[in-house]
């Protein structure tokens, strides 16, 4: 079934392998939780099946109006969440630098004094009546997607004596196919808590770190209202199905 | 030097967090009104076709201790084998039928429940066909990368003989690692993290 009111047939190839030596190892022993959630045993590796290729959808009957804007979607009438007011903005592409349309994106952060609305966070900082911390898009015809929120501080955390996340927003994405599916985090441009984090540190590659910083983008402000910062997030891309649209036997 | 290739690198994938269900299933961790239920926590209606079963799945750590704050979702083919996708190219699957779920670890328990459908038989690239399965895809805090699996089921052991894939399993005791086990109409999954009895994940 092509996309409705697409003639493009669905792209069908397999998805490029994942470059595991890019993405964190499952065992990161300063990140003290991976030590005994790693498995020790090598990967089963094998080419997609149709269990990869494939995929759920998502429409966009099921966004609410206030979906995107965690600024208000847990506020009371008429009031709003109390923090740095930030759009946070970009696109979904693929490794091949196509923009990925129509994929649900899930986010969810800490309020502005890095307190999660749940109830194993026992942080001293409050909690704040009209923020929940959790928003969705599915992403248009370009791969573009765009919410607003507070940008979230920094917390402690019981993993070193004094062990401090940097201020970030949690990403769950899905692409076309399930083997597309990916959760990571945003960082934010400059902050100094990033290179002293265990679980960015879990990332070997300086370059696979910058790609998770989003950047300030002036030209994305709304004067007067909201600070902006662009965030592209990429997928794994796919193989062009020059020669295999037609597996034997199918 | 030749032409560039011009290719971008897969964003790098960081851990979900203990704190996932808030984006994911902010109805189950008490945020309540901002979406109307959780998405994926029902998979079937009154006209879905195929046999109603419950999977039953824990997670467990290096020292066997349940995962509380796991995050688990499901793919799987409809009662005809056919995804729900617009990449299923064979037909078109049963429009009750989603085919995709989600639902956290009990929180006490780690006990995490699935009511779905048992799935049809999808064939491997080749035309052969795979035994049942589903897709399993798990997150929590400590997991940097989602792990992903497959829940055979016990009573098929025909189809599991000559599935594609549980034949390159080369350490054949490893495989049961990967059958859920049947009783009466709830399926027992087990997923080990580590250790000897360390559940096979794929690269795929």
């Amino acid at each position: 079934m092509a996309e409705p009111g697409s003639n493009r047939a669905p792209e069908t190839g397999a998805f490029f392998q994942r470059d595991r030596q890019w993405h964190p190892a499952a065992f990161t022993p300063n990140y003290k939780s991976s030590v005994l959630r790693s498995p020790q045993k090598a990967l089963l590796s094998f080419d997609n099946t149709l269990s990869e290729l494939t995929g759920p959808v998502f429409g966009h009957a099921m966004l609410g109006e206030l979906d995107n804007d965690l600024i208000h979607n847990f506020a009371r009438a008429g009031e709003s969440a109390i923090g740095e007011r930030i759009i946070v903005h970009g696109r979904v592409l693929d490794e091949r630098g196509k923009g990925v349309p129509g994929v649900l994106l899930e986010f969810w952060q800490a309020n502005a004094g890095g307190r999660y609305r749940h109830k194993k966070d026992g942080y001293l900082a409050p909690l704040d009546p009209n923020f929940g911390g959790c928003g969705r898009a599915i992403t248009g015809e370009d791969g573009d997607y765009a919410f607003r929120t507070v940008r979230p501080g920094p917390y402690p955390w019981p993993n070193g004596p004094n062990d401090w996340r940097p201020a970030h927003i949690h990403f769950s994405v899905f692409g076309h196919g399930f083997a597309q599916r990916l959760i990571t985090q945003m960082y934010f441009e400059g902050d100094p808590l990033i290179w002293r984090c265990p679980i960015v540190g879990g990332i070997s590659n300086k370059a696979a770190v910058e790609a998770l910083i989003a950047a300030l983008d002036m030209q994305a402000t709304i004067p007067m209202d909201a600070l902006a910062y662009r965030f592209d997030i990429v997928l794994r891309g796919r193989r062009s199905t020059l020669f295999e649209n037609r597996p034997e036997g199918n | 030097m030749a032409q560039s290739l011009d290719q971008l690198k897969e964003s790098a994938s960081q851990t979900a967090g203990p704190y996932v269900h808030i984006g994911l299933t902010p109805n189950f961790c008490g945020i309540g009104g901002v979406y109307q239920s959780d998405l994926g926590s029902t998979m079937v209606n009154s006209e879905t076709k195929g046999e109603r079963i419950e999977l039953r799945i824990r997670v467990l750590d290096g020292t066997g201790t349940p995962l509380k704050d796991a995050l688990i979702e499901i793919w799987q083919a409809d009662a005809g084998g056919l995804y729900n996708s617009p990449a299923e190219l064979r037909g078109a699957a049963d429009p009750n039928f989603q085919g995709w779920g989600r639902q956290p670890t009990d929180m006490e328990t780690g006990v995490c429940l699935f009511q779905t459908i048992k799935p049809g038989r999808v064939p491997f690239r080749d035309g052969r066909l795979m035994a049942p399965h589903i897709t399993l895809w798990i997150v929590a805090r400590g997991i940097n990368v989602g792990l992903h699996t497959r829940l055979y089921f016990s009573d098929e052991e025909k189809a599991n003989a000559e599935d594609p894939i549980l034949a390159r399993i080369e350490h054949r005791l490893r495989v049961p690692t990967l059958i859920a086990e049947r009783q009466g109409d709830t399926y027992l999954f087990d997923v080990h993290l580590q250790g000897e009895k360390e559940t096979v994940f794929f690269d795929s």
